[in-house]
């Protein structure tokens, strides 16, 4: 029983970052159908940001570095996506790669191939035991932070007139447009949580894993990616629902595998998505749109 | 399309009718800017609105109820009516939203369920009230009897009836050219991209229309 429910701590930590890895992605996608890439280097741009950043206090530390990322993820959309709004998905997601690829080698000149080691807070490795079950108080953050974070855009898009507007803009961008919502506020918006939400995914795995480096975006962007598609492009509840199924099969997979093929987990649980995308080509949510 | 004139006077219900691929969708996307108008003008109680966003459009007090009404369906009735007023800063957004659905009882009821649930004669209502929760100056319809059931029909062509009494200028563009000729004060017909003639209400028209409507004579535009 302890052992089956160490699992489900361990679950909801790695669910928990995953949703906050597909969110913004599929937010950006429902809104200008654009697959974002360069989501990961949003990241990879947050974890650099908290080494340069590594000698101011606590606070700031964490606000000067969520700011930097906020502040590229807007120029990045005014730079790369803002000139082919309105082109086809195929060509954004084209450019999204070029933009991915752009920032990798840029990071690789300004701060070499080596990574950068980040001292994080001591005392986030703590390590509680509660009835027996092991929990760090990283994983207790994450699952905090993703709470905080999802709950409250849930929140702001539900009780908010500009939420509202952001939900429709995601569902018809153009007839949004034709009631007088504001295309350029909405991606923006749109941008700047997905910032965030990349500022605060850079904050949990540098504080995993302890450095920052030119590709550290890749692994998380392609989660997003994943956990995006299974719960159906374009939905945000289904978004969080595959990354939550995504990350549960990972640690579930890490249990239930014999030792000799553990090593081999993913091709196990890509194997499973690859099987339910096959049963239902539209993912788990379908985002239904009104079309005529 | 090109060659196209028209005009619509304020307080006016016109007509633009035409068959399948005539044009008549892709003049209303030029009108809110959604489509780029390659030469030529459209003007706008006196001022241009080539080279305007389409929420800018809208915003200078354009509405329009679109082709397969476009309702949000994942969000609520009310949601969609209110967002309507996207560009309104007064407060009577409020008040306006509380007329529609004492007018569209339909609304009321379902204010709190998805759009989406509604059935196509209720979305088509949502539509047109979602458009004039923009207090629009001039109304544009795209189609908005297509697709309804005899009844709604009926109901959608009342409420125009009702909407032009109030004084609202409207250009309405329909596949049903009777009840268009009838309805309308002056209509205009499209065809192959080009406007063929310009009518004014009244039954004699309407034998006339129909006979250039099934491509007896064609005519230079006008």
């Amino acid at each position: 029983m302890t052992g089956f429910l160490q699992h489900c701590v361990d679950a909801t930590s790695l669910a928990s970052l995953y949703a906050l890895l597909a969110l913004p992605v599929a937010l950006v996608y429902g809104i200008m159908n654009l697959v974002n890439f360069a989501h990961g280097e949003l990241i990879m741009i947050g974890a650099y940001a908290l080494f340069l950043f590594g000698a101011l206090t606590l606070p700031l530390w964490v606000f000067l570095s969520l700011l930097v990322v906020i502040a590229a993820a807007l120029a990045m959309e005014r730079s790369a996506f803002r000139p082919l709004r309105g082109a086809s998905p195929e060509t954004l997601l084209v450019s999204s790669f070029a933009v991915s690829y752009l920032l990798q080698n840029l990071a690789l000149l300004l701060f070499g191939s080596r990574p950068k080691s980040i001292e994080t807070p001591s005392g986030l490795d703590r390590v509680f035991y509660v009835h027996g079950l092991r929990i760090d108080l990283l994983s207790l953050l994450t699952v905090a932070l993703s709470v905080i974070c999802i709950g409250g855009i849930a929140i702001f898009l539900k009780r908010t007139q500009f939420g509202v507007q952001m939900r429709a803009a995601a569902e018809d961008f153009t007839m949004a447009r034709l009631l007088g919502v504001r295309a350029n506020s909405i991606v923006a918006a749109a941008f700047t949580i997905s910032g965030a939400l990349a500022g605060v995914a850079a904050f949990i795995l540098v504080a995993q894993g302890g450095s920052a480096y030119s590709t550290m975006g890749l692994t998380p962007v392609l989660i997003a990616f994943v956990a995006t598609m299974m719960g159906g492009l374009g939905s945000l509840a289904g978004a969080v629902l595959g990354a939550l199924i995504l990350g549960a099969g990972t640690v579930t997979l890490q249990v239930v595998l014999p030792a000799s093929l553990r090593p081999s987990r993913d091709a196990f649980l890509y194997g499973a998505v690859l099987l339910l995308l096959l049963l239902r080509p539209d993912g788990l949510v379908v985002a239904h749109r009104e079309r005529v | 399309m090109r060659g196209i004139s028209l005009h619509v006077d304020e307080g006016e219900l016109v007509g633009l009718i035409g068959p399948n691929g005539a044009g008549k969708t892709t003049t209303l996307s030029s009108i809110v800017g959604v489509v780029p108008v390659a030469s030529g003008s459209i003007t706008f109680e006196g001022r241009p609105l080539a080279g305007t966003s389409p929420e800018a459009i809208v915003r200078g007090g354009i509405a329009l109820v679109p082709e397969g009404r476009r309702i949000f369906g994942r969000l609520t009735v009310e949601e969609n009516l209110r967002l309507g007023a996207t560009g309104r800063s007064d407060a009577d957004v409020g008040r306006d939203a509380a007329e529609m659905m004492e007018r569209f009882p339909i609304l009321e009821r379902y204010r709190s369920s998805p759009a989406g649930k509604l059935s196509g004669g209720e979305q088509q209502q949502l539509a047109i009230a979602r458009a004039l929760m923009s207090r629009p100056r001039l109304l544009l319809m795209d189609e908005p009897s297509l697709g309804l059931a005899p009844l709604m029909v009926n109901r959608v062509f009342e409420l125009i009836a009702e909407l032009r009494s109030e004084g609202m200028t409207t250009l309405l563009v329909e596949q049903n050219a009777r009840r268009t000729l009838k309805g309308a004060d002056r209509t205009y017909v499209l065809q192959n991209g080009t406007l063929q003639f310009e009518t004014t209400a009244g039954q004699a028209d309407v034998e006339h229309v129909e006979q250039h409507y099934f491509g007896i004579e064609s005519r230079e535009a006008v």
